[in-house]
């Protein structure tokens, strides 16, 4: 059965043989972008208020948090590894927020630093487990969401609302640009974290770090690259987002609650694998997880616009699009099947 | 494991085998927390007939426990090659949705023919399902982790398609046998949990089936080499646990009466690989125990249903999960039980310096 697939699969990645190993990554990526712009064009034509710019940048204001918990997996996934951790994460720093700010009353400059250095700090301790145990990232971050959703859950069962004067007046801040035109904060600092994140993976000796561990991490740990701290670091990177993703989205929601962001460990990669970033590491773009972020935003934007459809359409669209892009990559990769 | 060298020589070999059978450390946390529970609950054992049922919270544990037993037993097939399954809580919801679906729509839901094809249809829409997961795994290879997330993400948002948003409520005594009924004073389920288990054991220890998956699970390349038409097993276990999932689906729907898409089998998978986990099959593939899996399973069940009665939120039942998961990975950890046995090591005599280079060399293959 197999071998026979596996043939087929060879003839179909023929033509793409011929195409150099760079732009071969990038087809994933081009794809997206093309998606995006077909979507964005077929909703203006079939709805009406579908064409401006606030729609884009709605996009942004809905799905800011998205987009940081994104691109801090993207870093654990250029590795090579996972982390499903990320989604309770989240669920955990809108909880710790709203709890302290609300219950406790402490002022919002003493939480944030502390709920960053929460998410950091359980990132690399997962980092660290993972390197010196040599279990699989899939397994210690599992634990890790077991671990946070858990810890929320001790927290409150019950949704805690903010209503701090301070965190719902960042939250309802909007900055107004030409035309009318606003973005809400969370969506700047979503924004900077994309170009740091950036400049750090292509313009850094840790982004050349990360991108090597991804690519071969024998090969990588002969070179003589710290493989270790960098894999800790990228746990780090990722829990730190997670973190401050939690922050963006207790402004987004003014509340904590344990079933916040759930599944959206899931909706991270599929933003990443979307943006053209390979599963198995050593390849992607951050900037094509943005794109990614976009396209899930988008087709939730399609279903609300469309009303007839119910929003489950939503994961099953995202499952579809996660299906072709993995089919995809694999047809890109252009590696013989694992199976064989 | 740790306690074996210290005990070798003066133990003698009866002691030794048991405190070296790979089921012991399970049976033996099992054990504990039932002891655990009667310190909580002085009546935890007492089994009673009543209207020629079995009732007692031990009767409870097999009958919500046996969906989690049936997951479970197509997860330790799964991880002995190698892979995972994280569709199968999706799988579950499908399957009691369709079924559920197809039992309310019908002229007569209470007959046995519209069970009967409700659990055909369901069967056989999880056999697609597996299908689909082994021919990303096994055709494309793609990882097992990935291929079956994308079932995971959309499976779920089919389940509300199929139940269309609602929790869909079914009377029908022969669907609820599946579930919740009784058959010769035992509950339906756990009979049925322990045929498949026992169908299973039979299949892969009485034949050559479940060497040559642990043969995949062991070196893929090799196993290909050697004749074994990898592929095919591969995409077989995938199936398999599709279909066990089904039957999970269907037990939970039926003991509940509805079908609900959202939070049916909702973490099923993540119970499921702790079950197989506990019970000693490693997740690096190449060998299984299904007894060590029915354990697990049962540690996980007893485990929910002790913090259930010590009355602490059951949602908290996720941090003990949690810390059970990082203990017994650790354990299973080549690395951590080198670092645990170097510093034992540190202080015996000199005789045992020689044999350590070959237990190191053994510890890093």
């Amino acid at each position: 059965m197999s071998t026979g697939i596996a043939s087929a699969a060879a003839r179909l990645t023929r033509p793409f043989a011929t195409v150099s190993p760079r732009t071969r990554t990038r087809i994933p990526l081009i794809v997206t972008a093309v998606l995006l712009a077909v979507m964005f064009s077929v909703g203006s034509m079939r709805y009406e208020g579908f064409l401006s710019a606030q729609v884009v940048l709605n996009l942004l204001i809905d799905n800011g948090f998205l987009l940081v918990v994104a691109v801090g997996a993207t870093f654990v996934i250029l590795t090579g590894g996972i982390d499903l951790s990320v989604g309770s994460m989240v669920a955990l720093s809108t909880m710790l927020t709203a709890w302290l700010v609300e219950s406790h009353g402490w002022p919002l400059a003493t939480v944030i630093p502390l709920v960053l250095l929460v998410g950091a700090a359980s990132g690399a301790l997962m980092g660290w487990i993972i390197h010196t145990f040599e279990i699989q990232p899939f397994i210690v971050t599992l634990a890790g969401m077991f671990l946070a959703r858990g810890l929320c859950y001790t927290i409150s069962t019950e949704s805690i609302t903010i209503s701090d004067p301070t965190t719902t007046g960042i939250a309802q801040t909007r900055l107004y640009g030409p035309g009318g035109l606003f973005v809400s904060i969370p969506v700047v600092i979503a924004l900077a974290v994309l170009v740091i994140a950036f400049v750090v993976l292509h313009h850094t000796r840790f982004g050349r770090n990360v991108y090597a561990l991804g690519g071969n991490e024998s090969s990588a740990r002969l070179m003589g690259l710290p493989v270790g701290s960098t894999k800790i670091a990228v746990y780090a990177v990722s829990g730190l987002c997670s973190a401050l993703g939690g922050l963006l989205l207790t402004f987004y929601m003014l509340s904590g609650y344990a079933l916040h962001a759930m599944g959206m460990e899931l909706d991270a990669i599929a933003a990443t694998v979307i943006g053209g970033t390979l599963l198995t590491g050593g390849s992607g773009f951050v900037l094509g997880t943005a794109l990614g972020v976009l396209v899930l935003g988008m087709i939730q934007t399609v279903v609300n616009f469309q009303g007839t459809l119910s929003s489950w359409w939503t994961r099953i669209v995202i499952g579809a699009l996660l299906l072709v892009f993995i089919v995809l990559q694999r047809l890109m990769s252009g590696r013989r099947p694992a199976a064989d | 494991m740790t306690t074996q060298p210290a005990t070798s020589e003066a133990a003698g070999g009866t002691a030794r085998r048991l405190a070296g059978h790979r089921l012991l450390w399970p049976a033996l946390i099992l054990l504990a927390l039932l002891l655990g529970n009667l310190v909580f609950q002085h009546d935890f054992f007492s089994v009673r007939v009543r209207d020629g049922h079995l009732y007692g919270s031990l009767i409870d544990i097999l009958q919500f426990g046996a969906p989690l037993i049936l997951v479970a037993l197509g997860m330790t097939l799964v991880i002995a090659t190698r892979g995972i399954d994280l569709s199968v809580g999706s799988t579950v919801a499908i399957a009691g949705a369709l079924a559920c679906a197809h039992i309310s729509t019908a002229a007569d839901p209470g007959s046995v023919t519209t069970m009967l094809t409700a659990v055909a249809l369901a069967l056989g829409v999880a056999l697609v399902l597996g299908l689909a997961n082994g021919f990303l795994v096994s055709g494309l290879g793609v990882q097992p982790i990935v291929a079956t997330l994308i079932l995971m993400v959309a499976g779920r948002g089919v389940a509300q398609l199929i139940t269309d948003g609602q929790i869909i409520t079914v009377t029908s005594a022969p669907y609820k046998m599946i579930g919740g009924g009784y058959w010769l004073t035992f509950p339906f389920a756990v009979l049925l949990a322990a045929a498949l288990v026992a169908l299973t054991a039979f299949l892969t220890r009485r034949s050559a089936l479940g060497m040559l998956i642990e043969s995949v699970g062991g070196n893929p390349a090799a196993s290909r080499l050697v004749g074994i038409r990898a592929g095919g097993l591969l995409a077989l276990v995938y199936v398999f646990s599709a279909l066990c999932a089904a039957v999970a689906g269907l037990m939970i729907s039926s003991n509940v009466s509805s079908a609900d898409g959202n939070n049916a089998g909702l973490w099923i998978e993540l119970d499921a690989i702790l079950a197989v986990v506990v019970g000693g099959t490693a997740l690096t593939g190449g060998r299984f125990s299904l007894g060590g899996t029915v354990l697990g399973a049962l540690i996980i069940q007893t485990l929910s249903t002790t913090v259930y009665t010590l009355g602490v939120p059951p949602e908290t039942t996720l941090v003990f999960k949690a810390f059970v998961v990082i203990v017994v990975c650790l354990v299973q950890s080549p690395v951590f039980r080198a670092k645990v046995l170097r510093r034992r090591r540190t202080t015996p005599p000199r005789s045992h310096t020689a044999a350590a280079p070959a237990q190191q060399q053994e510890v890093r293959a």
